[in-house]
C-alpha cells in the first residue's frame, strides 16, 4: 500500500496574470493540514512526473463559491478523471460558505454536480482556523476509507452512506 | 453532511422564528418541475429565489395596472443614491395613525438632539416628521401601500413662510411580498424593504425609533455577486426607447499588493442583443440563461485581455434602468422624456423594486450573519 495522497484542485494558482494568491492561500494552509497530499490547480496532470506519483486514493474538486472561474475549472477537470474514481474515490469541497453575500455561485449548481457525479459535496469555510481542522480530519477519515485502512467499509459503501444522509 | 450555513441569532419576535422555520421546512420539500407561475407563492418564493433549493428560475410578475399612475408621486424614487435594509415584520403598526407617528418621532428626535447627538454642527434646525402612504408603489392589491418618511428642516432664524428644506427621505415598501404576509400572525405588517436616502445619522434615528415602536429589525442589505448578475441580465435586456447608457460591470479583485479594480462596459444593444439570443421564454429567467449571458461577457474579456473575471468580485453593475452596489447602495435611472408611457415607466420601475425586495425576502426567511 502506497502512501495515500490526495489531490486538490484550486483556481487561484493557475490563472494568468491578475489573480495570484500564493502561498498564503488557506487552500495551502488545509493541505499542509494533511500531510502528503499533492496538490494541483487543474486537470490533467503533466505526465512527465507520472512515474513518480503514487497511486493517488482521493480526488478532492475544490470550488470556492465566491468564484465562478473555480466551478468552470472543476468542470473541465473532470473530464480527465477515470470514471472508477467515481465509485466514492472523488469529493467536492466547496469553501467560502460563511460569506453568502460574497457568492457567486449558486450552491443548487454545485449540489447537481454532486449529484451528476455521485460524489459528496462538503461544505466548509477555510479562513476559519478550527473549521479547516475539522475539514482536513473529515478528509483524512474519508481518505483512510477509500484506501481501504478500514475494515469493513468500502469506498463505494460509504459513498451510498453519504448520499442517503443528504436526502433525508 | 455539514452545511455551511452560520447559527441564527437575532432579535426577531419568537412568532416571526416559527413561521421562519415553517418557511424553511416547506422549501425543503422537492422542487415542481417547471411550471410557469405569475405570482411567486410563499414556498415556491423560497425556492425560486436565486439561492434557494431550486431550479433557479424566476418569473417577472405581471403587475397589475392602475389607471391612476402618476409619475409625480413616484418621481422622488428617482436619482438618488438608495441605502438598503431588510426590515422585519412590524408588529402594531396602524395606518390611520400615520400623524400621531409622525409626531412622536419628531419628538423622539428632537429629545435626541438635546442629549447632545447633534446631528449638525453649527446650525439650529428644527426637524418636521411627515409620514404618509404611497399607494402607487405596490406589486398588487394585497400588497402593503408603501410608507414615506420624510424629514426636512426649517430654520428657526427664517420666516414662517420659508419652505421646509428635506434633509432626509426613507420608505418601506413591500412588492408581490402577499405571500409572505399571509404567512405572519395578526397585526403584523409586512414591509420588507427600506430605503433611505440622506445622513446617516437620520437614518440611524430613525431606525432606533421604528425598532423601538413596533419590535422589528432592520439589517443592512448586502447584494451578492450572484444577484447583481441576475440584475444585470434582467435590465440588460428591457426595451428602451430613447439611446441607453452603457451596461457597465465593476470587478474587484482583493489579495493583492495593490486591490484592483476592473471597469467593464458594454454597449447597450450588444448587451441586449446578447439577452434576447440567451433568452427563451419571455418574462422567464432561468439560472442557466443567466451564467450563459455572463459566461458570454466573461469569454468576450478574456480573449481581448487574458483575464478571468469570474474569478473576480463583482462589486457594482451599471444599467440604463438602475444601478447596484454589493454594499446595498441602488439607484435607480429616469427613462428620460422619449418614454411616453407613463404605466409603462412605473411597470420598470416596480419591476426593481420587485427584485429588491425579492433579496430582501430571502434575507428575511434565511438571514446569513
Amino acid at each position: 500500500l502506497t502512501a495515500p495522497p490526495r489531490q486538490g484542485q484550486c483556481p487561484t494558482l493557475s490563472i494568468p496574470p491578475v489573480l495570484p494568491v500564493g502561498a498564503s492561500g488557506p487552500l495551502v494552509k488545509l493541505a499542509n493540514l494533511l500531510s502528503r497530499s499533492h496538490l494541483a490547480t487543474s486537470l490533467p496532470l503533466p505526465s512527465e512526473r507520472d512515474h513518480l506519483r503514487p497511486r493517488m486514493d482521493l480526488v478532492v474538486f475544490m470550488i470556492d463559491i465566491k468564484s465562478k472561474y473555480s466551478l468552470k475549472n472543476v468542470e473541465t477537470s473532470l473530464a480527465y478523471v477515470d470514471a472508477s474514481f467515481f465509485l466514492g474515490k472523488v469529493c467536492f469541497l466547496v469553501t467560502g460558505v460563511g460569506r453568502v453575500n460574497a457568492c457567486s455561485i449558486e450552491t443548487n449548481a454545485v449540489r447537481k454536480l454532486g449529484e451528476t457525479y455521485c460524489s459528496p459535496v462538503l461544505f466548509c469555510e477555510l479562513e476559519l482556523e478550527g473549521i479547516r481542522a475539522a475539514t482536513a480530519q473529515r478528509l483524512v477519515r474519508m481518505l483512510r476509507i477509500c484506501a481501504g485502512l478500514v475494515p469493513g467499509v468500502s469506498a463505494l459503501s460509504f459513498v451510498s452512506l453519504m448520499r442517503k444522509s443528504d436526502d433525508d | 453532511m455539514a452545511e455551511g450555513r452560520a447559527p441564527r441569532a437575532g432579535a426577531d419576535g419568537k412568532k416571526f422564528e416559527r413561521r421562519r422555520r415553517a418557511a424553511a421546512a416547506m422549501a425543503e420539500e422537492a422542487p415542481e418541475d417547471g411550471a410557469v407561475r405569475t405570482l411567486p407563492s410563499l414556498r415556491r418564493l423560497s425556492r425560486a429565489l436565486p439561492f434557494g433549493r431550486s431550479h433557479g428560475r424566476l418569473t417577472v410578475p405581471a403587475l397589475c395596472s392602475q389607471e391612476k399612475a402618476d409619475p409625480q408621486k413616484t418621481a422622488f424614487v428617482l436619482r438618488k443614491a438608495w441605502t438598503l435594509y431588510s426590515v422585519t415584520p412590524l408588529y402594531g403598526f396602524r395606518r390611520a395613525r400615520l400623524r400621531d407617528y409622525a409626531r412622536l418621532l419628531g419628538a423622539f428626535i428632537a429629545a435626541e438632539k438635546q442629549k447632545g447627538l447633534a446631528v449638525e454642527v453649527g446650525v439650529e434646525l428644527d426637524i418636521k416628521v411627515a409620514l404618509s402612504s404611497l399607494a402607487d408603489i405596490r406589486g398588487s392589491e394585497l400588497d402593503q401601500a408603501a410608507l414615506l418618511v420624510q424629514l426636512s428642516s426649517r430654520s428657526r432664524s427664517s420666516s414662517r413662510n420659508s419652505e421646509d428644506k428635506p434633509v432626509w427621505l426613507g420608505w418601506f415598501c413591500s412588492v408581490f411580498g402577499d405571500e409572505l404576509s399571509e404567512s405572519v400572525p395578526e397585526h403584523f405588517t409586512c414591509l420588507p424593504l427600506f430605503l433611505s436616502h440622506g445622513a446617516e445619522s437620520y437614518t440611524a434615528l430613525v431606525g432606533s425609533w421604528f425598532q423601538k415602536t413596533f419590535d422589528c429589525c432592520f439589517r443592512r442589505l448586502a447584494i451578492s455577486p450572484l444577484n447583481l448578475s441576475w440584475m444585470v441580465a434582467m435590465w440588460a435586456g428591457c426595451k428602451l426607447d430613447r439611446a441607453a447608457s452603457a451596461v457597465e460591470l465593476v470587478f474587484s479583485v482583493p489579495r493583492l499588493a495593490q486591490p484592483l479594480d476592473i471597469s467593464y462596459a458594454i454597449h447597450p444593444e450588444d448587451a441586449k442583443a446578447l439577452w434576447d439570443t440567451v433568452q427563451k421564454t419571455p418574462g422567464e429567467i432561468t439560472h442557466e440563461e443567466v451564467d450563459v449571458f455572463m459566461d458570454c461577457l466573461y469569454a468576450h474579456f478574456h480573449r481581448h485581455f487574458k483575464i478571468h473575471l469570474s474569478a473576480a468580485k463583482l462589486v457594482k453593475i451599471s444599467t440604463a434602468i438602475a444601478s447596484a452596489q454589493c454594499d446595498g447602495i441602488v439607484k435607480v435611472r429616469p427613462l428620460g422624456a422619449g418614454c411616453s408611457n407613463a404605466g409603462q415607466i412605473k411597470q420598470l420601475y416596480l419591476k426593481v423594486s420587485w427584485f429588491f425586495c425579492m433579496i430582501s425576502y430571502k434575507e428575511l426567511l434565511n438571514p446569513q450573519f
